[in-house]
């Protein structure tokens, strides 16, 4: 089982994430049974089958750095669950996602960072609004993200709301 | 200037923990170089052409004595005792072993200092007016501003990872000497109708391989919403901007293909949900970051001392120093002083451990322990009294500090390199050096008058070619270091990007270039007109021309051995 970061401890997770191929395949990718995270083009394209499995919180959608959120955001903020894909970590787009999912829509389910996360960025993740994070997998073993955990920080949140003791 | 409060020490001290913990884990084989590369980055840390490169941040220019001490330890412990100041305001160290940063972060913690963000693709440290709080043309004092920018932008979290670097200067004066229009976000303090304070924004501007005039996207942003509004432009830019070719990753590219009105549209949109948020400033804030500032009360003192007066009247060399060395202050009686780091012979920018110990022994004694660092890579002593003035120039005389030279040809701006830099296409400090030589000679220099001569190595333009009155840059032809040259460049309000004259020269050819340049200007100057005004009054082409015949000649010369030798 995977492991995974969430509220600030790891725990095993069930979720299983789909990884897709291009567009043309999303009508027709077979979704397993479970807990799935599909990918954005799977859930706009399967949605009918889709829709009851995602009413019951079996069901999330993960995005890419290029996603258009205005015309999408209405129709995720009832997910019990998005994640942003880190295609490699020194792709920021998701930071921005993160933020303008919490923010500007005020998406309050489980947001979970996927992809190349690694424990150094754990800090900025968090602070943009993830909730669950799951580092690649393999590239930890537990003695290393426990050690990760307990590490400092990023002291410093986003100014001046740091100061108002908000963080 | 600004001392930290427990939040910014915290901050700071966290920050050397964290990296000491990051370096031992790349030691130990668990962080794979890829991994390790930002954050060392984010640290200050390249790895160049003989040994790592640590560059240290000095936050808009502000040094005090204690400072600088800690930096002349750090050059003769850690270094080959020297630094160098850099372009960006920032000091930079060759020679450190990796092993040792975590501890020189360390003890730079112990004087507020750090080298958070002064490399990697992130929010840098931020730019300002040298004489910022003193100059006498200034309306607004920016370093509040910077200061805030300062604590907001370290360790952002949503911008951490941006497509590539992110330059932020502000400038509160009525002549800009941030340059802000070559920066990616270019802040100009302006008032509005009512008096409030606000802020004009710039964006897009640029040096590099795409060199850009920066342009307006607000006339005002209220001061309140400064933050907010930097947010929306950086997370257009963070979510479109090119992650698929580094050279075309910086925001100038975005707003280029976009074009400035689409642009600002995408950042009004974004604003829209920016506005009224978590960033916005209050005055509560303003005055608790302006009151750390602990400006020297200065004793007030009648406009003119006599017997400065006297000694301007009786000793030439003191009156050229202060003709070209002092500029006008605030208060009356006081001046700011600049220390020129450009000395015939040594490497423009670089400064010995005992120099570094020396400038804060003057910042104490005369200059109320304010001093500045300068994008020209020169120090300014913020306040001194006129009084003060000729002991003073005769201590920084002893030390190579008093060469009477800023904003003449010497004064040139120069990056290090492929002398140091991993980057370069070729050396520039010996090219320095040749036209250093060829124009030793200090009454000519003052006759040529105000003239500015930028050199870099690369198309990275750390020396800001391309706005230099004369711009030089390195470039390769199949493995030799070549020079191209630009003219016309301006810095300022008016600034303005030089034209490349034509096909670049080989080192040897480079004083004679500049030679004939220069001579073409006494030529054709009318009176008391400046080299850039004469470029742009008569235009680059009889530059141009000129120094090709005359290049042209001196090579049908060398291939006659027997030619007369003149
Ligand atoms: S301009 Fe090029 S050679 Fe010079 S310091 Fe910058 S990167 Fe290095």
């Amino acid at each position: 089982m995977p492991q995974i970061i969430k509220n600030g401890r790891i725990q095993g997770d069930e979720w299983k994430v789909l990884r897709g191929v291009g567009n043309d395949a999303a009508a027709t990718m077979a979704v397993p049974a479970g807990r799935v995270i599909v990918p954005l083009a799977v859930w706009q394209a399967q949605r009918p089958q889709l829709a009851s499995s995602a009413e019951a919180g079996m069901l999330g959608v993960w995005l890419t750095g290029d996603t258009d959120l205005a015309a999408l955001a209405d129709d995720l903020m009832a997910l019990p669950l998005i994640a942003v894909d880190f295609p490699r970590f020194t792709d920021g787009r998701g930071y921005s996602i993160a933020t303008q999912l919490r923010t500007r829509y005020g998406y309050a389910g489980e947001l979970r960072a996927i992809g190349d996360v690694l424990c150094d960025q754990f800090s900025f993740m968090i602070r943009c609004g993830f909730s669950t994070l799951q580092p690649c997998e393999e590239r930890y073993n537990r003695v290393q993200i426990d050690a990760a955990l307990t590490r400092p920080g990023d002291f410093s949140g986003p100014f001046p709301r740091n100061r108002r003791g908000t963080r | 200037m600004y001392k930290y409060d427990e939040y910014d020490q915290r901050t700071v001290d966290e920050r050397v923990t964290q990296f000491a913990d990051q370096t031992a884990r790349y030691l130990a084989g668990e962080l794979s170089d890829d991994e390790y590369r930002p954050l060392r980055r984010q640290n200050g840390l390249y790895i160049q052409r003989h040994a790592p490169m640590l560059r240290i941040a000095i936050p808009y220019g502000n040094l005090c004595p204690a400072q600088l001490r800690m930096l002349g330890h750090i050059a003769r412990t850690y270094d080959r005792g020297y630094g160098h100041f850099s372009t960006r305001q920032n000091v930079q160290f060759n020679w450190p072993n990796l092993e040792d940063v975590p501890e020189i972060l360390g003890l730079l913690a112990t004087v507020q200092m750090h080298a958070i963000q002064t490399s990697g693709n992130c929010i840098r440290n931020v730019t300002a007016d040298p004489f910022a709080g003193v100059a006498a043309d200034e309306h607004i004092d920016p370093r509040p501003w910077c200061e805030i920018v300062r604590q907001w932008s370290t360790s952002h979290p949503e911008f951490s990872f941006l497509p590539r670097k992110f330059k932020i200067a502000i400038n509160g004066a009525a002549q800009d000497r941030a340059i802000i229009r070559v920066h990616d976000i270019g802040l100009d303090l302006v008032r509005g109708t009512d008096g409030d304070t606000g802020f004009r924004v710039l964006v897009g501007g640029g040096l590099g391989r795409t060199p850009i005039i920066g342009e307006e996207i607000s006339p005002f942003v209220p001061w309140q919403q400064i933050l907010n509004y930097c947010e929306a432009i950086l997370r257009v830019y963070n979510l479109h901007g090119r992650r698929d070719n580094l050279h075309k990753a910086r925001i100038k590219i975005l707003v280029k293909s976009l074009g400035v009105a689409e642009f600002a549209r995408q950042v009004d949109a974004e604003f829209v949900h920016t506005r009224d948020g978590l960033s916005t400033l209050t005055q509560a804030e303003i005055d608790r970051v302006a009151d750390r500032f602990n400006d020297p009360v200065l004793p007030e003192l009648p406009a003119e001392d006599a017997g400065y007066a006297a000694q301007l009247a009786a000793n030439k060399a003191f009156a050229n120093w202060v003709k070209r060395n002092v500029r006008a202050h605030k208060a009356p009686g006081y001046v700011s002083v600049v220390l020129s780091l450009k000395k015939i012979g040594a490497a423009p920018g670089d400064i010995s451990a005992d120099q570094f110990d020396a400038v804060a022994d003057l910042a104490d004694q005369y200059a109320f322990g304010e001093v500045r660092s300068t994008h020209e890579q020169n120090l300014v002593l913020a306040s001194v009294r006129q009084a003060d003035l000729f002991a003073l120039w005769e201590t920084a005389r002893s030390l190579g500090l008093a060469t009477p030279n800023i904003g003449l040809l010497t004064d040139m701006i120069v990056c290090p390199g492929a002398d140091f830099c991993a980057l370069a296409n070729a050396r520039s400090i010996p090219i320095a050096h040749a036209i250093q030589d060829r124009f030793d000679d200090l009454d000519y220099l003052h006759d040529i008058g105000e003239i500015e001569l930028n050199i870099s190595g690369c198309m990275n333009a750390c020396a800001h070619h391309h706005v230099g009155h004369i711009g030089v840059l390195g470039v390769d032809k199949s493995g030799e270091e070549w020079y191209q040259v630009m003219l016309g460049g301006d810095q300022g309000n008016q600034a303005v990007l030089g034209k490349v004259i034509g096909p670049s020269f080989a080192a040897a050819d480079l004083p004679d270039v500049i030679s004939t340049l220069i001579n073409t200007y006494l030529d054709c100057r009318h009176e008391e007109e400046r080299f850039i005004d004469t470029v742009h009054r008569v235009g680059i082409e009889s530059f141009k021309t000129r120094v090709y015949v005359e290049r042209d000649a001196r090579l049908e010369g060398r291939k006659r051995p027997d030619a007369p030798n003149h």
